[in-house]
């Protein structure tokens, strides 16, 4: 199908596209690479009376790291994520992520603002923000608010990025020399909507998880940072305290039934990806059960 | 503006002057506008890459971009790319090993596969696989596509193909 008819405005700075979020509101719509926005609108499930194109403003743009903290423009495509050397060293768990978002010809489009705006419930950067515990950062008239990625994120495609506040960046702690990452999804296709994926972060001391974050996406009304892991960080793991992990992860999620994977399959697989990356980043393949916990 | 605005920009190296209405595609523009049908429109929501082009150099998916945004850019259509004899040796590679059937996703994946040959001179099958995996082909089963893909790289690379 064809989008309906609409305005159009590029502007140049972020004030300019304050002063018209003021006055439009949610009539408006923030163009940025468009690769949500423009399907969205081709299949008529959204109709904005006018689109606010904010691809030229170069303040927006662009990677830097300065006093422990990895910033990055709300308008850095993913395939600048993908090629950063900033990115692989400072945050490797989003390097290797990136890779997973769609294809080649979309990632050349899509940025990380408008991936985060956007708050797909089965998107993979959503999920790395809860893990990497990100700062979004938001403008409006009134003035700049930093929300932290676990606040952020409020349902399906919901967030609280108000209507009249812009994504400006997003801010990261870099990772320390300790942590390690896992990242893995299932998807019909490669680069399609995930069924279930998990981004996780860690430390360790010694053989045991000091820090565990489990960001799991694709499993519910909004990514969700598994209050599961509390039963695999303090002590070396055992089969049984993954099984007690995974049994509070069933508890804790409400996957949807969909035509890409029924709620028990999604169940099943979120099971398996906990189990996967504990036995990953542990080094422990003993722990990895095939089977249905 | 609802109303139509005035773009310039050069499409396969000729300048083009144009009144646009916001809503309109690039794909639609090319094909209705330009008479570039080579650009072919399948899902129109970004699944099916059957629209891939060239922006500035890039691969993107013109059902994704609106006519509007393309002020000063330079875009490039499989039109381009065959008349300018770049993508020759994969075209023929195509033809000899049955990459295509009806040829609906062709113009887009011929384009896709340029973009990883000129990134990567001796990609492995499953790379081709991964850079192709936004490409639906629905006759090949994609096997042939992999082979042809495969053989022009090494072809370009100066091996036996």
């Amino acid at each position: 199908m064809k989008a309906s008819a609409f305005s159009y405005t590029r502007v140049s700075n972020v004030v300019a596209a304050l002063e018209l979020l003021a006055v439009h509101g949610t009539a408006a719509k923030i163009l940025s690479g468009g690769q949500s926005l423009m399907p969205t609108m081709n299949l008529r499930l959204t109709s904005p009376a006018l689109i606010i194109d904010i691809g030229a403003i170069s303040e927006l743009h662009g990677i830097s790291v300065a006093s422990g903290l990895l910033r990055i423009g709300a308008l850095t495509r993913h395939v600048d994520l993908l090629k950063s050397p900033d990115i692989a060293m400072q945050a490797p768990l989003l390097s290797e992520a990136v890779a997973h978002i769609a294809h080649p010809s979309i990632r050349n489009k899509g940025t990380i603002g408008g991936n985060l705006a956007h708050a797909d419930p089965a998107a993979e950067l959503p999920a790395c923000t809860l893990v990497l515990d990100a700062m979004i950062v938001v403008r409006s008239l009134n003035g700049e608010r930093r929300i932290r990625a676990v606040d952020f994120f409020t349902g399906s495609y919901a967030s609280a990025l108000a209507p009249q506040e812009l994504l400006t960046s997003i801010e990261i702690p870099v990772a320390s020399t300790h942590s390690i990452h896992f990242f893995e999804e299932h998807a019909r296709r490669k680069g399609g909507h995930a069924m279930a994926g998990l981004a996780a972060s860690a430390s360790l001391a010694g053989d045991t998880f000091a820090k565990l974050h489990l960001g799991f996406f694709g499993i519910g009304e909004m990514p969700l940072l598994a209050k599961a892991a509390d039963h695999l960080t303090g002590k070396p793991v055992t089969a049984q305290m993954l099984a007690d992990a995974q049994a509070a992860l069933n508890a804790e999620i409400n996957p949807p039934d969909d035509q890409q994977a029924s709620a028990a399959m999604r169940r099943y697989l979120a099971r398996q990806l906990l189990g996967r990356c504990v036995a990953t980043m542990l080094g422990r393949p003993d722990l990895e059960a095939r089977k249905s916990a | 503006m609802t109303a139509p605005t005035p773009i310039s920009l050069t499409v396969n190296g000729e300048r083009i002057e144009a009144q646009v209405l916001p809503r309109l595609n690039l794909a639609d523009f090319l094909r209705e506008h330009l008479g570039l049908t080579g650009t072919h429109i399948g899902c129109e929501h970004g699944y099916c890459g059957a629209c891939t082009i060239r922006v500035n150099g890039d691969i993107v998916r013109a059902c994704l971009m609106l006519a509007v945004q393309m002020e000063a850019a330079s875009v490039e259509t499989i039109e381009g790319l065959s008349d300018s004899g770049e993508i020759a040796d994969l075209q023929a590679a195509f033809k000899d090993r049955n990459a295509l059937q009806c040829g609906y996703c062709t113009p887009g994946m011929l384009i896709a596969a340029q973009d990883l040959l000129l990134q990567n001179a001796t990609p492995s099958r499953e790379d081709i696989r991964e850079h192709l995996s936004g490409n639906y082909c629905r006759c090949t089963g994609y096997h042939a596509i992999v082979d042809a893909v495969e053989a022009t790289a090494r072809g370009r690379a100066g091996l036996q193909p």
